[in-house]
């Protein structure tokens, strides 16, 4: 028998979520007022939530570690925001926005809480339009969509490519507005190092002030953290530099268990690496690949050529092109999701047939784009529709209102025209479906300790589709922790403010900064960054987009001895008690050199293949995913001091409204 | 590969009167962007005992808004249109002399050598930037109310806006005009941003007073170095929202 909970409430799927919010205890308006809660965090999740709590008339405070709420890296987020509106009449509804998601998750994610989470995506679309968020229209003044990768209808709400920042720009207004009624304290510049707890549960954080040093005592009656994904674990990714999983690991030190750390999203559209002084990756969103084709050369001659210049692309015959997706998956075509994706374009890369250089590049091209949109507009204008230059140019014009901003940073950083030739593009690490292990009320194993939002594990299973991390940030912000957490909170009316002052905090605080000095004090000779880099190379050459058992052995010797190196060996320069931005890293780094090694022990205990796990030994004959039913459930891991002694949980996973297949997207 | 030399301003904090130190850099590939020119420079800082060269940096993608570099006498460097994280080094050529400053404005205080204090801009905000409905996500359909393409279009340019302060670091008046007129000009041009429109353009244009920014002389240099080229109708628009407001 498992000891997780996972709270699911009886009754039938569709009606679980509403009877539970009928069920659940709330607290009197004048009692929110004697209740604080601290969110960590303030991307879609924890700004959303931050936001809503503070409206209901919670006392909250809000940290992160940017300069700005503004700036958390859901901004950063392109293609759009999935919701079953049904917009387009296209046979969209919640239930199928629900089944494409635990399908596109490989069957490994938990059935209610995907389906409340296609309940509410319609409410997010609302309440965005009436905050002022400024989604794409049609001519006739309603709102636009476009289709992603796994899906079979157009249910994508956007705005050009900047969808994530015009969300997060929205639940920061939101905040601004809480802020400036004094309903939310917003701590900048801070980043956790602790969480603190009293009597079994989260009552208080300690936070460092990146600008003068300072250790923080905060208390609460309740923690949530919305601090997002730990894909920096790889030094290489589409995360923000400063992206990391230090709030979340020091939580699963306090007894918060992980869950699948293994399931990280390879993103299959990025920009390749072009050399050693690369500090991050850029994506090009998905919803490139409604209008973009991939492809590579079908003859090895013509790589050749194209690699050392003597071919153009734009010059290579249709015939003697591959387009591997369009071949390999007629149905789905170059919208396979993103874990299909990707493997395949490793897998023809391997076979040798990568465009650039380092050969790890395939195109994603978009003259037949170009060509159909200038038709089309050549006919509603009245033009010739077969002079060439006329249609391009028309072309061109719509392309550039679709993903006029993508197309201009691909410019910026390859110093190639995507108009004039096609894009190259590689999988980078964007995402992890993994994290803290929640119950349906999004608790994690620590009572009155939240996770929201990449943060937790609950809603993508092995894969992610693309455009529902947005949907998911906002549903646990606004719609779904805010009837959940006062649940909880009821039980803490009586309770009064939370002292700082007490043995707890004490030692939480003494802990943090033990581990500070022993950082600042340790006369090393390598940066932290050299240690990073290395942690980064291991994880995606032993726990990347391909994983087998002998090198996740590796993997986890390597990493535990790089730890080891890194605590003799790092070297931080300056003091602990001034703006210093080698010490924050290498608190992150020490933290991601523990999260690494039980990443690879995760995946090396699920011996199976689901969605972006993917094991060389399970796959079937045409090289896809082989999911093994035994593994049928949800690893979390409780802390026990090294992550070689971690212990297992399993919280089984059950399917009775959907039924478990293969998943195919031939 | 590039050899070149960099004039950077080091401020130990904001009580420290600061002044511009020179860096020797060599083997500078065309193809990194300029922060990573300023990681290569800080790793081999790091590698002497030296302290690096503090800057504000994240999402390294232009979006964000968190980079500030004055480079060579411009926001964000040479470039048009980008932030200073997507400038790359193809930019400069061997033997270059690139000078390196922070934000200069007496809103934005310098934290430490490049890093400036930008929190004005969030109280700015704080003071009316958003429209007052609350979270519950039970309002009316997102498609009960048509918005005309344009002006959704407009709105949505003006919604583009960072953050970042360039427009107030190149203004020779330290003006935030263009800053709070993209907030402003997003939701004027939105029928959800109507009912609350007087009081949040004078809110927002008397916090932005407060905070100390100069005014705005039409000079325009605000709309050139904008890296998501926020365009001046926004200020005009805002002045006519302004004046409106005032009649009332």
């Amino acid at each position: 028998m498992s000891i997780l909970d996972s709270k699911i409430p009886e009754g039938p799927l569709a009606d679980k979520w509403t009877k539970h919010k009928n069920d659940i205890n709330l607290v009197n308006p004048a009692n929110k007022r004697l209740i604080d809660v601290i969110i960590v965090g303030t991307g879609l999740a924890g700004g959303s939530a931050a936001a809503t709590l503070a409206e209901l008339g919670y006392n909250v405070k809000a940290f992160c570690f940017q300069d700005s709420p503004r700036r958390a890296h859901s901004i950063a987020a392109q293609g759009g925001i999935n919701a079953a509106k049904n917009y387009q009449g296209d046979g969209d509804s919640t239930y199928r926005l629900f089944y494409d998601t635990v399908k596109g998750g490989d069957y490994r994610s938990r059935e209610a809480n995907v389906y409340r989470l296609a309940e509410v995506s319609t409410n997010i679309i609302d309440q965005c339009v009436a905050q002022g968020v400024p989604f794409a229209r049609e001519y006739g003044g309603l709102l636009d969509n476009r289709s992603f990768g796994g899906v079979l209808v157009s249910r994508t709400f956007y705005a050009k490519g900047q969808t994530g920042q015009q969300l997060l720009l929205g639940a920061y207004a939101a905040m601004n507005r809480q802020i400036g009624r004094g309903k939310i304290k917003m701590y900048t510049r801070h980043e956790m190092l602790d969480v603190v707890i009293v009597d079994g549960k989260a009552r208080g954080i300690i936070a460092r002030n990146l600008v003068t040093g300072e250790i923080e005592r905060h208390s609460a009656h309740a923690v949530v953290l919305g601090t997002g994904g730990y894909g920096n674990a790889f030094y290489l990714s589409t995360y923000a530099m400063g992206s990391n999983v230090t709030a979340a690991w020091k939580a699963h030190k306090r007894g918060a268990f992980f869950a699948n750390p293994c399931y990280t999203q390879i993103h299959p559209t990025c920009i390749p690496v072009s050399g050693d002084h690369q500090s991050k990756l850029t994506l090009m969103s998905e919803s490139l690949r409604n209008d973009g084709r991939i492809w590579v050369p079908k003859h090895k001659k013509d790589v050749e050529a194209i690699r050392n210049g003597s071919l153009k692309p734009t010059d290579l015959a249709e015939e003697d092109r591959d387009y591997y997706l369009e071949r390999r998956y007629p149905a789905f075509g170059n919208l396979v999701p993103r874990d299909v994706a990707s493997r395949a374009a490793k897998e023809r890369c391997d076979a040798g047939y990568g465009v650039n250089q380092t050969g790890e590049a395939v195109y994603l091209d978009f003259a037949s784009a170009i060509e159909r949109y200038g038709k089309e507009q050549a006919y509603i204008k009245g033009l010739d529709v077969d002079d060439k230059k006329v249609v391009t140019d028309l072309g061109k014009k719509v392309v550039e209102n679709k993903y006029g901003n993508l197309f201009q940073m691909y410019e910026k950083i390859v110093d190639q025209n995507p108009y004039e030739t096609p894009m190259m593009i590689y999988p980078a690490v964007h995402y992890t479906m993994g994290g803290l292990w929640v119950d349906y009320n999004l608790m994690t194993t620590v009572p009155g300790l939240y996770a929201i939002g990449e943060a937790n594990f609950s809603d993508h299973g092995a894969n992610r589709l693309g455009a529902s991390a947005l949907m998911q940030g906002l549903a646990d912000g606004y719609f779904v922790l805010p009837y959940t957490i006062g649940d909880y909170l009821s039980h803490d009316i009586r309770t009064g403010p939370i002292s700082t002052e007490t043995a707890e905090f004490e030692e939480a605080e003494k802990n943090v900064r033990d581990n500070i000095n022993k950082l600042i004090n340790n006369q090393g000779t390598k940066s932290v960054d050299h240690f990073h880099k290395r942690l980064g190379k291991i994880m995606w050459n032993k726990c990347g987009m391909a994983r087998n058992e002998k090198e996740l052995k590796e993997a986890i010797d390597e990493i535990a001895a790089l730890r080891e190196e890194f605590y003799k060996d790092v070297f931080v320069p300056g003091t602990e008690n001034e703006y210093n931005e080698e010490l924050a890293k290498a608190g992150r780094v020490a933290d991601f050199l523990e999260l690494g090694e039980l990443f690879a022990k995760d995946a090396l205990e699920r011996n199976e293949s689901a969605g972006g796990h993917f094991r060389e030994e399970y796959q079937t004959e045409g090289g896809e995913a082989l999911r093994v039913k035994e593994y049928q459930y949800v690893s979390a891991w409780e802390y026990k001091g090294q992550p070689s002694e971690a212990v297992h949980h399993k919280e089984p996973l059950e399917y009775n409204n959907i039924e478990v297949k293969e998943r195919s997207y031939k | 590969m590039m050899n070149l030399t960099l004039k950077i301003w080091r401020q130990k904090d904001a009580n420290d009167k600061g002044q511009i130190v020179d860096y020797p850099i060599s083997n500078i590939s065309p193809d990194m962007s300029f922060l990573e020119m300023l990681d290569v420079l800080n790793q081999e800082l790091i590698e002497k005992g030296e302290q690096p060269v503090a800057f504000d940096h994240d999402c390294r993608e232009g979006i964000c808004g968190t980079c500030s570099l004055y480079i060579n006498g411009r926001a964000h460097g040479p470039q048009t249109k980008i932030t200073a994280c997507q400038l790359h080094m193809r930019s400069f050529k061997d033997g270059d002399t690139i000078y390196i400053e922070p934000w200069r404005a007496k809103a934005f205080p310098v934290i430490k050598d490049l890093i400036v204090d930008r929190t004005a801009f969030d109280r700015i905000q704080q003071a009316g930037g958003f429209i007052s409905v609350n979270t519950s996500g039970n309002t009316q359909d997102a498609n009960a109310i048509p918005i005309e393409k344009e002006n959704a279009d407009k709105a949505f340019d003006a919604a583009t806006c960072i953050g970042c302060g360039a427009c107030v670091a190149t203004c020779k008046n330290s003006s935030a005009m263009l800053f709070v007129s993209a907030k402003v000009s997003q939701f004027a041009l939105l029928p959800q941003g109507q009912v609350e429109a007087t009081d949040r353009v004078l809110n927002m244009v008397k916090q932005m007073d407060e905070e100390g920014f100069g005014n705005c002389t039409n000079t325009g240099a605000c709309e050139v170095e904008c890296p998501k080229g926020i365009s001046l109708e926004n200020i005009a628009r805002m002045n006519r929202e302004h004046i409106k407001a005032t009649l009332v």
